[in-house]
């Protein structure tokens, strides 16, 4: 008692911080604090030191400056005369567009895969096993670069397309251009009238939760199963498409075409020089390296998302599948009801590093000329302004800061998923 | 904050920080070796040949510039660089010079802490397409598909010039030569397009070069030479000096063949004497030994013997002197006197 009552300044003594266990663990994190603090300050001191020794200074003013080069693909306004920030914001448009559609083709081919390598039907499970093998053992690069050469080898050239004896032609019903410059698709043009179709269409969403949520208390009064799909695709399509043959159809689509001097005369043979090309004007243009990179990272990818998948229902009971079967629900019901909801907590966190990995895998777009934010802002802008070290640190907080997005809304959908205890 | 940061710990840490390199000379002359960074394969310029040896138009100025120092042309380590990587390098200390078909240009005289010691080939930019295009000039180029190597002066070029003409393109930017042929051969890009020089180069290695051609217009001004880290004089200098001795030496006709003779005694043209070293000390100005510039024509041969061995008339690439004959027979290439 006579410990407790006196001050605990006085009984502390400074050898107690090493011979103490109570304050031991404390000294050793202190000292290794204080390392790792004066080892990342040591390390930027060198950095500036030898930065200015070589007269190369930090500074960010290139970014304000003008940029100078083309960026193929732009999903907003960008000439050569815009400055280095704006490339670096196209740059990285163009990273979250192949991310976004390589996470979600790799989702619905991983989680495909995944289920169908757990067939009972011997081929699938065996195919799926060999495209699984074949995919996650060979450097994601190789399939890109492997991806872009098949496409640019084997679909026709523009040329290919010109004169009357033409060796390849445009595809569905003349509306789609396929080449090996990229896919040609219509263009929807919208009119007066169409944003009555963009109200139609958001009330028919609106329209499918009501009627997923009344289809869910019928079911559970009555026990009737509605075919829900199918009732809810028709509920998103017949009154959009109805509001738009009443409304005298406000989209017009632009169709590709291609275009040259001369290119296709009175007679239909004319053209004889020059570049014939597709016109750039009309059509949305689908580029080469979009959909090799996206298809080499989402193929890549979805082997993996494969394996989590088939780990989560394998970790599965057995007894549950087999208790639903008991229940007299159907295969696929058991599937979707009973296996993938508990499959989802062991799929979900692979999966976020999977859709990391897919991101930052899409930094090696230059291999198909894609001009991604490493492409933009660590490529042509590095190269040309020298500002080396600034890009990359640029590059590198961009890409930490996609990455950590992704990891925040993933990791609150595995919040709404994992299990609920009670 | 940058600033105080600096300076309050430069005098704590300074010591392990500031291990300033010596002069570039010195380096070279303790390492027995020059790390010299050139292309990663260019036909003509610098590609290694069957044997491994490297050899081109380039890979003579490291020859030349290790044999004035140390006396052996093959005295050097070569460090094939991307376009991407060259400046780091030799900012980095990485190599010690880079001769690697490179642009002198404002931005990067000025701005990146380089000095380019002359100019050892004038270039400019050039367009090549299949001959079936049908294209004859690069004004008729609207609308076109580019191949274009990434991170190099063509591309500002190729946007300025299309930009000024009113036309529009499609630019598919790549990383090496090797991968920009590929693409152009398989028809990705209707147009390849890179310093006058390298086209011909890729076109004497394709397996047809009588189905492509180069457009003759020349769009921009290319002055590709040597490059060294700024602010060592001296090992610029050395540089600069070789390659003016290789073109002196065609001036006043020492060629490789003739150069140990000529090198042997003092003999007639004062000037000849002066760039061999049998009169005045303009090696140990340099401080190098006195036959520095006898080595390097010994090495490599003297200017016009170095372009017609790799890049010229006779060669598969089959470049004209055009710009780069000497002053006197109507070219650019011009040194100053060795006096």
């Amino acid at each position: 008692m006579a410990m407790a009552d006196q001050p605990a300044g006085k009984s502390f003594r400074l050898s107690m911080l090493l011979y103490d266990t109570r304050y031991r663990s404390m000294t050793i994190q202190f000292i290794m604090l204080a390392l790792f603090v004066f080892g990342v300050f040591w390390l930027l001191n060198n950095m500036y030191t030898n930065l200015a020794a070589a007269n190369k200074n930090p500074d960010f003013a290139f970014l304000s400056s003008t940029a100078g080069y083309d960026i193929n693909q732009r999903l907003i306004e960008y000439t050569s005369q815009s400055t280095n920030a704006r490339a670096w914001l196209v740059g990285l448009l163009n990273t979250l567009l192949v991310a976004f559609l390589g996470c979600i083709l790799a989702t619905v081919i991983g989680i495909s895969v995944g289920v169908l390598r757990l067939s009972k039907n011997w081929i699938v499970a065996r195919l799926m096993t060999v495209y699984i093998e074949i995919f996650r053992n060979v450097p994601v690069l190789l399939w890109i670069v492997f991806l872009n050469a098949i496409l640019s080898e084997t679909l026709p050239q523009p040329k290919d397309f010109k004169g009357v004896d033409a060796v390849a032609s445009m595809s569905f019903w003349d509306t789609v251009i396929i080449s090996n410059r990229g896919i040609f698709v219509p263009e929807p043009v919208f009119l007066s009238g169409s944003s009555i179709m963009l109200y139609v269409l958001l009330a028919s969403i609106v329209g499918i939760f009501a009627f997923g949520r009344w289809a869910r208390t019928d079911q559970e009064t009555t026990g009737r199963i509605l075919p829900t799909f199918w009732i809810k695709l028709a509920i998103f399509v017949v009154p959009t498409l109805i509001v738009y043959f009443m409304m005298g159809q406000p989209i017009d689509w632009k169709l590709p075409a291609f275009e040259g001097r001369g290119a296709i005369g009175p007679d239909g043979v004319a053209y004889t020089k020059g570049i014939f090309r597709i016109d750039a004007d009309n059509g949305i243009h689908i580029r080469r390296s979009l959909i090799a990179l996206c298809l080499a990272l989402s193929l890549y990818t979805a082997a993996f998302i494969a394996e989590a998948v088939r780990a989560g229902i394998m970790a599965i009971d057995k007894g549950q599948s087999e208790a639903a079967g008991a229940l007299g629900l159907r295969q696929n019901r058991v599937m979707s009801l009973v296996v993938l909801p508990q499959a989802l907590r062991v799929i979900i966190p692979p999966l976020i590093s999977q859709y990391l990995n897919l991101t930052k895998n899409s930094s090696l777009a230059i291999a198909v000329g894609y001009m991604d934010v490493a492409g933009t802002l660590g490529g042509i802008t590095l190269n040309q302004t020298g500002r080396a070290l600034e890009c990359i640190l640029l590059l590198m907080i961009t890409y930490l800061t996609i990455s950590l997005s992704i990891s925040l809304v993933m990791n609150l959908y595995n919040n709404s998923v994992k299990l609920k205890e009670r | 904050m940058k600033k105080s940061v600096l300076l309050g710990t430069l005098a704590a840490v300074g010591v392990l920080a500031g291990a300033a390199s010596a002069g570039t000379l010195d380096d070279v002359k303790a390492n027995g070796v020059l790390k010299c960074g050139v292309s990663t394969g260019l036909a003509g310029f610098a590609s290694p040949d069957a044997n491994g040896r490297w050899e081109g138009f380039d890979v003579a100025v490291c020859r030349a510039v290790a044999a004035a120092v140390l006396g052996d042309g093959d005295a050097v380590q070569f460090v094939p660089l991307s376009t991407k990587v060259r400046f780091t390098a030799l900012n980095s200390g990485e190599i010690d010079m880079l001769s690697r078909v490179t642009t002198w240009t404002f931005s990067r005289d000025v701005d990146l802490g380089l000095t380019f010691a002359g100019v050892n080939y004038y270039d400019g930019q050039g367009f090549m397409v299949r001959k079936d295009l049908g294209v004859g000039s690069a004004t008729e180029l609207d609308g076109a598909t580019v191949c274009i190597t990434t991170g190099t002066t063509t591309e500002l070029n190729l946007a300025d010039y299309f930009r000024a003409n009113g036309m529009s393109y499609e630019p598919v930017p790549i990383e090496t030569n090797a991968e920009a042929q590929l693409q152009y051969l398989s028809g990705a890009c209707d147009v390849f397009t890179t310093d006058a020089s390298a086209l011909a180069a890729t076109r004497a290695t394709f397996a047809s070069p009588d189905e492509h051609m180069v457009l003759p217009e020349i769009i921009s001004k290319e002055p590709l030479g040597p490059v060294v880290r700024e602010g060592d004089e001296p090992w610029s200098d050395i540089v600069r000096w070789t390659l003016n001795a290789l073109i002196t030496a065609e001036e006043k006709g020492v060629t490789q063949a003739n150069v140990a003779e000529l090198a042997a005694s003092a003999g007639g043209d004062p000037e000849i004497n002066r760039l061999l070293g049998t009169e005045g000390d303009l090696g140990a100005m340099l401080g190098l030994e006195a036959d520095w510039a006898a080595n390097a024509i010994a090495a490599v041969g003297n200017y016009g013997e170095v372009f017609e061995v790799n890049v010229g008339e006779s060669t598969a690439i089959g470049l004209s002197r055009g710009l780069n004959a000497l002053w006197t027979q109507g070219g650019l290439i011009y040194t100053p006197p060795f006096r």
